[in-house]
């Protein structure tokens, strides 16, 4: 397929996107990655998203996809000549949604909430994240039967959900002085981090922890002043 | 055939999707009533990390949260489809699917509030309704075109459950002069025979939706 028929606006900071980038690598998808500017949104974002107006959105001929999970499942979904990353049994893939809606509805949401919160408010907060990622330990230890990922031998729906927000956990560890994902704790969890973050698909698209860092500061620095640009 | 059940709440909006999908599809179950307010110790066995309904359990193996079980259930039984098979299109009807349900607080909580906290739930409820018409339904009869599909059904149980609270309120919003094609559309999702058919009896609900509300007010003064 010719490299400009499917494109992926986005930014690099953005776990959303990278998602996106992850599955069509999986996939050995050709793509033009078009990189929004921090602060502004282009024509051609508007048009591809107007009830959003935010990446990721891939552009598939003239056909805009949006929504972060819903690309993944039309990529897998469009270029069924690559690795599945949904899984085949229908009730494999019930449990797949399940977590990664959790992730997106109630993990990330709290864990995102972290940095700005304070006492009682902010351990309730820390507390839940601790909690859930109990829960994932759990479920890693059920669905990867011993092998590297929730997936099985490679990386799957639930990894690409979860392994795009650890370069934002790993933010909230370090600006926000806490340990959320802890070795004693979850040790399955700490060792699938890092196997996910040396998968080829992967490292080409994981921002390095450090930039994420300063990208962050600029962000709580603006909060301060003007609305943040929100990915 | 592998025994389906459900467990569910009459009063929720939420079992009822999967009720509809079931009986579109022509799917027997056996329905199991919840009491939300002394859960079963099989209802957290099934749903530990929520702890809610619905949950489907399908030859013994729970799937919880009503749209993800309405997937499972398209995919079990491909009879009557209720996403499109076209990728594009199927990728749009998810698409709205998130949009209604990342919505659907303000929706809920017009019965729970009253003064400036109701006002931004209507004004909520007012823009959502406007996207979802231009955007999401546009000239078509229904989200899903001639037939419905799993964007009527997971916005007809959030449109239904508006109703009677519109009703409780005494505030309209989904009216037919402001939203034409929508207020169309729900009238003829409501008349399709397995929705009219599998609605709770709207007195009990009425009746229900107003105590709680009484309830909500009172235990936030």
């Amino acid at each position: 397929m010719a490299k400009n028929d499917v494109k992926l606006l986005g930014v690099w900071a953005s776990p959303f996107v990278m998602r996106a980038r992850i599955s069509l690598n999986i996939k050995s998808v050709n793509y033009e990655f078009l990189e929004e500017t921090v602060g502004s949104k282009s024509e051609l974002l508007l048009q591809s998203n107007p009830v959003h107006k935010k990446v990721p959105v891939l552009i598939h001929g003239d056909k805009p996809i949006c929504e972060s999970l819903v690309i993944v499942q039309y990529i897998d979904e469009v270029w069924t000549s690559g690795p599945s990353i949904l899984s085949t049994d229908h009730y494999d893939r019930a449990i797949q949604r399940f977590w990664a809606a959790y992730l997106d509805d109630k993990w990330f949401p709290a864990m995102r909430r972290i940095r700005g919160a304070q006492g009682e408010e902010r351990q309730e907060l820390v507390d839940q994240v601790v909690e859930g990622l109990a829960l994932l330990e759990e479920a890693f230890g059920k669905y990867s039967k011993g092998k590297a990922f929730f997936g099985g031998d490679q990386i799957g729906f639930i990894d690409i959900a979860f392994g795009s927000l650890l370069g934002w956990l790993r933010v909230t560890e370090k600006l926000g002085e806490v340990k959320l994902l802890d070795e004693a704790k979850t040790p399955g969890l700490v060792k699938w981090a890092e196997s996910f973050c040396a998968d080829a698909a992967v490292k080409s698209v994981m921002p390095e922890t450090e930039k994420l860092i300063e990208f962050s500061k600029l962000l709580m620095a603006k909060m301060k002043g003007a609305p943040p640009p929100k990915n | 055939m592998a025994e389906v059940k459900l467990h569910g709440r009459w009063y929720s909006p939420f079992p009822y999707r999967v009720i509809w999908a079931l009986k579109l599809k022509g799917i027997s179950y056996e329905y199991i009533e919840e009491d939300l307010s002394n859960k079963s110790p099989l209802l957290l066995q099934y749903n530990p990390v929520h702890k809610k309904i619905p949950v489907l359990v399908h030859s013994g193996k729970p799937i919880c949260e009503s749209m993800i079980i309405i997937e499972y259930i398209e995919e079990k039984w491909p009879q009557t489809p209720l996403l499109p098979s076209d990728p594009y299109e199927r990728a749009k009807a998810r698409f709205w699917v998130k949009f209604v349900e990342e919505k659907a607080p303000a929706f809920w909580s017009l019965y729970r509030s009253t003064g400036e906290e109701q006002k931004k739930a209507l004004k909520d409820s007012s823009e959502t309704l406007k996207i979802v018409e231009e955007q999401g339904l546009g000239e078509k009869k229904f989200f899903g075109g001639d037939s419905i599909g799993i964007v009527d059904i997971a916005f007809g149980a959030i449109a239904h459950w508006f109703g009677v609270f519109e009703e409780i309120v005494e505030v309209k919003v989904l009216e037919a002069h402001a939203f034409p094609r929508l207020h169309a559309w729900k009238v003829n999702f409501e008349e399709v025979p397995v929705i009219k058919e599998n609605l709770p009896d709207r007195d009990k609900m009425l009746d229900h939706f107003k105590k709680r509300r009484i309830e909500s007010l009172s235990a936030s003064q």
